[in-house]
């Protein structure tokens, strides 16, 4: 199991366990993380899992491919190095610890 | 303290609980599934589920132990039979029945089965809503096998790319002149026609289902235009019906689906409704949805209803499909529509179409195109149009399209 905290806009920290190979949207959604909607269940359709990802993990995901990127660029207040979609993140043990930002708004 | 019953565990259902518990509610919160499972999602069934690409688990909405950790009683495998409207209570088919707080229907939608008569209840013969359905067509999906999607919408041009993918010969027949006739315009019907043909998918349009012949089996179609079409499988996408039998025996007023007011209420008070079973108020209308995000939107805005913080509920539709590698992104209801003008994107292979009423934004389909499906989803939702003419020219960027004030300029 892999160890993730989820910080809400509020400040309220969400640590929660993961199975690898699952991905973080799915940890949220099984958490119950508050301003996770996740509309489209993972398709990578609907944006409304967007998350800022802490500065410190950055460096170990793969980038966003071409459609999570244009998504990202619409979302609510983008932010163009920490901003992913919590659905394209899919969990390694390399990601142990990782801790994301939920924003105030899917909108 | 008596429970509040949520009829149905699905999309909606699992939404409306997880949002009571949200909202603060400490009723007792039951949720009773007729399927032998717990709440999963619907979309990948048709999509990387029945491409092998998913396990199960992972359609399951939340694991068993979030209802627990929530205190949400999830039953599986249980219909609930009748309801009672006067006295507020659900009977179940072992004879057994709760007394009530509240009652929210989520019943979904059945899909419509060819009749025995043309050998719709032939082994072969599949359609496609649960994941019963699609764990008993995975295994027929064999490359080589030939199959014949009956219906043109979403899920069965879904069906047919996942066929096609898997290496199977597939023919697709639509009754009406056109693919997605009920659903999209005719650019997006030829953009999609194309796709499929690229894959080798032989679309036959205006072409009805006769009959299916065989015995025991499925061997054969006859075809509306004489045609006799050896197959090994069958798989029926002709739409569903709103799942209203529990609804109309309590007495519930029924209009195209259970009818709700904006907030969720049945024509009963304590009875509420949401999902793809509902029909709710639409811009001086009534419309049903079929769709999660609508599931999802409306199953928390009847939770909000019942815990005394309810808001009219504001539909926000879309919805998307997956086919081979495209991804259609639809933003906003075309219905009325009296022009689509076609916008290319940036990028090789994607474009989208917009549809106007006058001067007036209604929606978009955008294929492999999230920036169009964006931009048009923010202008809706805002009630912004962008003038036509700047839509039609990629030179202008999305990000600076020129709006007009669609209330000011609509025609009289
Ligand atoms: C193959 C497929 C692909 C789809 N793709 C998409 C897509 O890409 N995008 C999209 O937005 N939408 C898609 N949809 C539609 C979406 O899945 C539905 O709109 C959504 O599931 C509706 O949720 P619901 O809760 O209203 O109904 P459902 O999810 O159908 O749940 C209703 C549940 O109620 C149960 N029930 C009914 N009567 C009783 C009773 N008397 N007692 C107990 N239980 C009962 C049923 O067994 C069912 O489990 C797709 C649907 C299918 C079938
Ligand atoms: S859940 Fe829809 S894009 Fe991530």
């Amino acid at each position: 199991m892999i160890a993730l905290t989820f910080v809400t806009h509020d400040g309220n920290r969400v640590e929660t366990l993961a199975r690898a190979g699952t991905t973080v949207m799915e940890a949220a959604r099984t958490a119950n993380v508050p301003g996770i909607l996740a509309e489209c269940g993972g398709a990578c359709a609907c944006s409304t899992c967007h998350v800022y990802v802490d500065p410190n993990w950055l460096p170990k995901l793969d980038d966003a491919d071409e459609m999570e990127a244009d998504l990202l660029d619409f979302v609510w207040q983008p932010d163009a190095a920490r901003s992913r979609l919590a659905c394209q993140i899919t969990l390694t043990d390399a990601l142990a610890g990782l801790i994301v930002e939920v924003p105030a708004n899917q909108g | 303290m008596k429970p509040i019953v949520i009829v149905g565990a699905g999309q909606a259902g699992s939404a409306l609980a997880a949002k009571l518990r949200a909202l603060g509610s400490e009723a007792p919160i039951r949720l009773v599934g007729a399927e032998p499972v717990p709440p999963y999602q619907r979309p990948p069934l048709s999509k990387k589920y029945l491409l092998g690409e998913v396990e199960r688990e992972r359609l399951y909405l939340r694991p068993e132990s979030f209802y627990e950790d929530a205190g949400i009683e999830l039953v599986t495998d249980t219909r609930v039979k009748a309801l009672d409207a006067n006295t507020l209570a659900v009977a179940f088919e072992d004879g057994a029945s709760i007394a009530c707080s509240a009652i929210a229907l989520c019943t979904g939608a059945e899909p419509i089965r060819l009749p025995e008569a043309v050998g719709g209840t032939l082994g072969g013969v599949f359609t496609m809503r649960s994941l019963s359905d699609a764990d008993a067509l995975v295994p027929a999906f064999r490359a080589g096998a030939r199959v014949l999607i009956v219906g043109g919408g979403y899920i069965g041009l879904e069906a047919a790319a996942v066929a096609a993918s898997r290496g199977l010969e597939v023919t697709l027949v639509e009754m009406a002149p056109r693919i997605l006739a009920r659903v999209a315009c005719a650019e997006t019907a030829a953009w999609f026609k194309a796709l499929h043909e690229s894959h080798g998918v032989e679309i036959r349009e205006g072409v009805g289902l006769r009959a299916l012949v065989g015995d025991g089996t499925v061997r054969s179609a006859i075809l509306s235009d004489g045609t006799e079409l050896p197959v090994d499988l069958v798989v029926v996408g002709i739409g569903v019906r709103p799942e209203t039998a529990l609804a109309e025996a309590a007495g519930l007023a029924i209009e195209n689906g259970i009818r709700v007011d904006a907030f969720g209420r049945t024509s009963e008070p304590g009875i509420f409704a949401a999902g793809d079973c509902a029909s709710f108020p639409w811009n001086g209308g009534r419309i049903r949805l079929e769709s999660v995000p609508n599931a999802i939107e409306q199953a928390e805005a009847v939770a909000a209803t019942i815990m005394g913080v309810g808001a009219a509920y504001v539909a926000r539709p879309w919805f998307w499909s997956d086919q081979y590698d495209v991804k259609l992104q639809i933003a906003g209801l075309n219905s009325g529509h009296d022009a689509v003008i076609v916008r290319p994107g940036d990028k090789p292979g994607s474009v989208s179409h917009w549809y106007f009423a006058g001067p007036r934004l209604l929606a978009v389909d955008a294929m492999n195109d999230p920036r169009a499906y964006m931009t048009a989803k923010r202008m809706i939702e805002a009630g912004q149009s962008p003038m036509p003419s700047a839509v039609a020219n990629p030179a202008v960027p999305l990000k600076s399209l020129p709006t007009a004030d669609a209330l000011l300029t609509e025609q009289p």
